[in-house]
């Protein structure tokens, strides 16, 4: 490892750091417009052009409100509880290939911090782990509604993963490799594994809005039954980590779901660009599917009512596992037979 | 040298919170400290190039049984006044039981150990086997795994399966009351 890769490396996830909390913070400026547009409203105006300065005149607002830590609280864990938060949901973006390789200063620079072998299964382990930050928050505030709140969190999660799991074993099935710039290089032009695997996508992302805590799934903090759930007792920037982690989360999942079914950076017609013009039109491909899922996300939110308890196990438990594993049983024997083992 | 480094340090700190999941006092937390011990290990099968190792146990260790164990012990609410107290005499049996399986597991992974190095010792000349950087790849673990370990691969996961038809068994057993909706 030389010291020009670690520099390449630092800048890279300096940027990437960055774009993902300003995109988190303008996705909350555009979730309230989009929900103003939707309701026939007119959404924040007030703060700079159209209300452009809303999301750093709330971030203000959050940093300024007392920090207060409830007497008899965990007091560690509960402070643990946010970060930890905040940690799962960006870890994810170290391993998203955001782009083809480019050439600058002589060098060829990877637009991707770590290319694992294993990439999904990371994803995966980081998913599994989102559910620790709202489980500490919630049970720390030694309040009866945050600890509903987190009970229901950690139930749901455990729930959709496995669901989550299994489609990823379909996705695995097509590409035949783990690593993520592998996967996304498999769906070159417009070879989307969309095309292959409607179902999969659609349980995938039925289980990535249970997974961020996304209405219709947003139980953890239901208010009119939980009061504020997990975070009922947060207050100033430690709430403000809680709500700006799911919609960090949101833009890592859109991430994940371009990659994993809507070839990632890949675009039709690519063949006939090269070079850093190619890299930076795939850069922009990528970005424009994230855009139109974290679009997605909230119209959803907007026009689906919340589920049931009961009716969200029914759902993950009854519905999307064993529609999921028939799929991949499906997806196994058609490859299989692909291959000629019949 | 680095990878010297790496490995005492994470050695040690292992070793840290592996003492602190049975010193400290409030069961939440040991949970805690467990999920963080499990993550050192992870650490240390990422030192030995086993990626897909490494990942896994974070996977079903770290992401599945201990939010189970955190699970119950928050419903739970164990706290200093109702933590049953033991007797001095339960303590000290605890203790000289703990130790002498804490020799036998020495003295028997030592054995080994000694004769593994023998071997390489033997066969290369140095102590440590030095093995390629792919070795713990996911590609050839899989390959192990499906041709000279098929049988023990097969043997467990029966094994899996007989727990998961159990476990829903248990479950079942009781005669429902809850209205179905």
């Amino acid at each position: 490892m030389d010291t020009g890769m670690l520099i390449e490396k630092f800048i890279l996830v300096v940027i990437i750091f960055l774009i993902s909390l300003g995109i988190a913070a303008y996705s909350t400026y555009f979730e309230r417009k989009l929900a103003a547009w939707i309701q026939d409203r007119v959404g924040p105006d007030r703060a700079g052009k159209f209300g452009l300065l809303q999301p750093i005149a709330d971030g203000v607002k959050m940093f300024f409100k007392e920090d207060f830590i409830p007497k008899n609280s965990d007091r560690w864990l509960f402070i643990m509880g946010p970060g930890i938060s905040m940690f799962t949901a960006l870890i994810t973006s170290a391993i998203i290939p955001w782009g083809p390789n480019i050439q600058a200063f002589g060098r060829t620079i990877e637009l991707q911090v770590a290319d694992f072998n294993i990439g999904i299964l990371f994803i995966f382990g980081v998913v599994s782990l989102g559910v620790y930050g709202i489980m500490i928050g919630g049970w720390a505030s030694n309040n009866k509604y945050s600890l509903f709140g987190a009970i229901r969190a950690s139930s749901q999660m455990i729930s959709y993963e496995l669901a989550m799991g299994i489609t990823l074993i379909t996705i695995i099935l097509m590409s035949g490799s783990l690593s993520l710039s592998e996967i996304v290089d498999k769906q070159h032009g417009m070879n989307w594994n969309i095309f292959y695997q409607p179902i999969a996508f659609i349980i995938f992302f039925v289980c990535s809005l249970a997974e961020t805590n996304r209405a219709p799934f947003d139980l953890p903090e239901c208010e009119s039954e939980l009061i504020g759930g997990y975070h009922t007792e947060y207050s100033s920037m430690k709430l403000g980590l809680f709500l700006f982690s799911e919609y960090v989360s949101m833009f890592i999942s859109a991430a994940v779901i371009s990659i994993l079914f809507f070839g990632g950076y890949n675009f039709p017609g690519m063949d006939n660009f090269s070079g850093n013009t190619l890299a930076l039109l795939c850069v922009l491909a990528f970005f424009a599917k994230i855009f139109m899922f974290i679009f997605i996300f909230m119209w959803i939110r907007w026009t689906i009512p919340r589920f049931r308890f009961d009716q969200l196990m029914h759902l993950g438990w009854k519905t999307l596992i064993p529609l999921s594993i028939i799929n991949m049983l499906v997806t196994g024997i058609v490859i299989a037979f692909y291959q000629g083992w019949f | 040298m680095t990878y010297e480094i790496l490995t005492y340090i994470l050695g040690g700190l292992t070793i840290g919170t592996a003492l602190m999941v049975i010193l400290s006092k409030h069961p939440l937390r040991s949970v805690l400290y467990l999920v963080v011990t499990f993550f050192l290990i992870s650490g240390h099968f990422l030192l030995m190039n086993a990626q897909f190792i490494a990942i896994v146990n974070v996977i079903v260790y770290a992401g599945a049984i201990m939010v189970l164990f955190l699970f119950v012990l928050m419903l739970l609410n164990l706290d200093k006044d109702n933590e049953p107290k033991t007797p001095w005499l339960t303590k000290f049996i605890a203790v000289i039981s703990g130790g002498a399986l804490f020799t036998v597991i020495i003295a028997a992974t030592s054995e080994s150990f000694m004769h593994l190095s023998q071997k390489a010792v033997e066969k290369t000349g140095d102590a440590i086997v030095k093995v390629s950087d792919q070795e713990g790849l996911v590609e050839n673990l899989g390959h192990l795994l499906f041709t000279e370990y098929i049988v023990p691969f097969e043997v467990s996961s029966i094994l899996f399966l007989a727990s998961m038809v159990g476990a829903v068994l248990l479950a079942k057993r009781e005669k429902q009351t809850i209205v179905e909706l």
